[in-house]
């Protein structure tokens, strides 16, 4: 057992990091919430090149993939720099077209896929809700309802979301892609990469909200000295770390789950999900209550992240149904 | 990054499950926490002794197996799923022993070690004092040079089953001249039958006469049994408080086990219309599993050259809430139950619910307050300024 990163997987989670962070991302979602999504398009671009996309993607459709605690390393860096864009749901599709089994339709999306070439949005109405992601800025718009895949034909009006980075519609009309048993299992396990990815967003999101709150409780004074010296704010912080810290070990321990194709991956991956996205929604709380009033204005970026922790809290699997299926498997054993 | 045991620490974990299911007691023991379970518990030692199982970690010539960390959880984990009786030793093995091994000597380990492994000698805790709890460092207790040692005044409190153990170790002032507070105090362990102790047994919570007032007048304690240096002591007994410590002190096997008998006791009794309770279990599903999870880090990290600090306080006060929790959903599933003791006659199948709870309050409490863990956590892992408690 080595139960910890390798120099490897540091090394790229701190090269995504050093690129994003030279990036201006908070420019980038403000952009693209505004409906500008070409600097969030150069961005994505970008990604592809560190080889983001293609952790999803098979080395047969020009990926690297499937590679889940990658993918889950990389997106706890794309939460942390609000990365904008259907980013979970383009690998949650490419992980659909791969387990699909229809290959016209794999050779046609995934090489795109990995090259940052196409932005495909992805809607399981049983999993993520009527709405898509990004419909409007993404190439294609894949819709898995049952036992049926269609590419949907357009969308209707956007429905703004309390994160306007995060652009929902409905998907309507389009072309069926495939119909059966297969179409169903591949969006189930769609729907697992897409949570994996999401708690692991929550997870880089609730970090980079406690670094930019206890830089500020250091910097800001009231009563002559830092009101980080407070116990009232150190607690609250403290818990803070304490929460995504315990989120951590249960990302990595569900992405090698999915990673070995583990029968309870899927109560591994609800139980991170669930742990990441509470743990990065308590952080937000902490951190607009500890910037106080200027926590609450628009022109700190500092909205950037608090605006979508509660979004990516309930996306790809509400806390509610993380935890029943926590439950709905037996608990693993010692040793077993 | 893979969370495989290797062959030998799955024949491991079959030797000590093995070993388990042959000699853990069919019938639990009477309460650690009194007199006669004291001295069963202390029976219970030597069992597990005879075939090395009681401090599993420690080099083979004091007891030990020499197991690494990974194999220490890997007892613990198995230990608890087994419903293995409480540890009468705790307090030595998981305070003292870690002292004696960094900064003890030859002679002391070789005496005090094997008869601690063994239960022969019960070791008690005597860190808090009337006016020093949280403070430690303000402690008043005095150890006064006299010839070939030390004679010892002064007053302990909240010492863990002292009215049952043999030997206590704990700081005192030995120099009330020294600059700052932190200085001047030399570690010591003393016998609680020696003349000049008198111990006052007290109540707890749960009703139990575990806690105990240690009264200290001139009792003499010679050179040999000063841990370190004279003067010393702080830095001596805060060394060993991160590090090993930090993951051995409460094991996540302790609370995998629990969390398993609480969703037991969930599929036999609750209304599954109930979703607030479920998540409740869900979270204490997760928080153990979350726990075992960062354990297995902790010990990666270990086994890598790494080393556990401060992040010894995350784990406590995630343990801490993660145990009252727990104990607080199984009450709730009990009902009319959930009240009743493990002496009612009517109590649950699945008992030491009601007491498990009531210990589980003193979690926050024991080991460092949470709060004072919260304060090491913010100044020292995210590194905001130091300011008045």
């Amino acid at each position: 057992m080595r139960f910890l990163l390798d120099d490897e997987q540091r090394e790229f989670a701190r090269s995504l990091d050093g690129m994003l962070t030279a990036a201006d991302t908070p420019g980038a979602a403000r952009a693209w919430a505004a409906g500008d999504t070409a600097p969030g398009r150069a961005l994505w671009g970008r990604l592809a090149e560190a080889g983001v996309l293609a952790l999803a993607v098979p080395e047969r459709h020009e990926g690297l993939g499937p590679l889940p605690l990658e993918l889950a390393i990389s997106f706890a860096e794309l939460g942390r720099h609000v990365v904008p864009g259907p980013l979970v749901e383009t690998v949650a599709a490419a992980a659909f077209l791969d387990r699909l089994g229809d290959e016209p339709a794999a050779a046609e999306w995934l090489p795109r896929i990995a090259g940052g070439k196409a932005l495909v949005s992805l809607c399981v109405p049983a999993a993520s809700g009527p709405y898509a992601l990004d419909p409007d800025a993404a190439d294609a718009v894949l819709v898995v309802d049952g036992d049926t895949a269609r590419l949907a034909e357009t969308n209707g009006p956007l429905q703004p979301s309390a994160d306007p980075v995060r652009r929902l519609a409905r998907p309507l009309g389009g072309t069926v892609l495939a119909r059966g048993p297969a179409v169903a299992a591949a969006a189930s396990h769609a729907a697992e990469v897409a949570a994996l990815a999401t708690a692991a967003q929550s997870l880089g999101l609730g970090r980079a909200l406690l670094d930019r709150t206890v830089g500020h409780v250091g910097q800001r004074t009231q009563f002559g000295v830092a009101i980080g010296s407070f116990q009232a704010v150190k607690h609250r912080l403290a818990d803070t770390l304490i929460a995504l810290e315990f989120a951590q070990p249960l990302l990595h321990s569900a992405a090698l789950a999915l990673a070995a194709g583990a029968d309870h991956a899927s109560a591994e991956i609800a139980a991170a999900k669930v742990t990441a996205g509470e743990a990065a929604y308590a952080a937000a709380r902490t951190a607009l209550q500890l910037h106080g009033a200027v926590g609450y204005t628009e022109e700190l970026d500092l909205a950037l992240w608090i605006r979508k922790a509660r979004p990516l809290r309930d996306a790809w699997g509400t806390p509610a149904a993380c935890r029943a299926r926590v439950l709905a498997t037996a608990p693993k054993g010692a040793g077993s | 990054m893979d969370l495989d045991f290797s062959a030998a620490e799955d024949a491991f974990r079959a030797e000590a499950r093995a070993w388990l299911t042959a000699h853990v007691p069919g019938t639990p023991l009477p309460s650690l926490e009194t007199e006669e379970g004291f001295a069963a518990h202390r029976e219970w030692e030597r069992t597990l002794c005879a075939d090395r199982w009681s401090v599993v970690s420690w080099p083979e010539e004091y007891g030990g197996r020499g197991a690494s960390i990974l194999r220490w959880l890997i007892f613990e984990e198995e230990y608890y799923a087994a419903g293995a009786p409480g540890r009468v030793s705790q307090n030595g093995i998981n305070l003292l022993a870690p002292t004696l091994f960094d900064h003890g000597t030859d002679e002391q380990r070789a005496r005090v070690l094997p008869s601690m492994a063994r239960g022969d000698v019960v070791w008690a805790q005597a860190w808090s004092e009337p006016e020093s709890g949280s403070d430690l460092a303000s402690l008043r207790s005095t150890a006064e040079r006299t010839e070939g040692g030390w004679l010892l005044s002064g007053q302990k409190t909240w010492s863990s089953r002292a009215a049952f153990a043999d030997r206590a170790f704990g700081l005192f002032r030995s120099d009330p001249a020294a600059g700052r507070r932190h200085q001047g105090l030399t570690y010591l362990m003393f016998p609680l039958d020696a003349d000049g102790v008198t111990v006052r047994p007290i109540g707890r919570l749960d009703g139990k006469p575990a806690f105990a007032e240690l009264f200290l007048d001139d009792v003499f304690v010679p050179d040999e049994d000063v841990i370190g240096a004279p003067g010393q002591g702080w830095r001596v007994a805060m060394s060993t408080a991160g590090n090993e410590r930090g993951l051995t002190l409460r094991s996540p096997g302790r609370f995998t086990a629990a969390a398993e008998r609480l969703t037991a006791l969930w599929r036999e009794n609750a209304d599954p219309s109930d979703t607030a309770l479920r998540d409740r279990v869900a979270d204490a599903v997760i928080g153990a599993r979350a726990y075992r999870l960062s354990a297995y880090a902790g010990a990666s990290r270990i086994a890598a050259g790494g080393s556990i600090g401060a992040e010894s306080s995350l784990n406590k006060v995630f343990w801490s809430e993660l145990d009252i929790a727990l104990h607080e959903t199984a009450l709730d599933l009990l009902g009319p139950y959930g009240e009743l003791s493990d002496e009612a006659t009517e109590a649950p199948a699945h008992g030491g619910w009601a007491e498990g709870h009531t210990f589980s309050l003193a979690g926050p409490i024991y080991a460092g307050t949470n709060e004072i863990q919260r304060d090491i956590i913010a100044e020292r892992l995210l590194g905001l300024p130091k300011g008045r408690r």
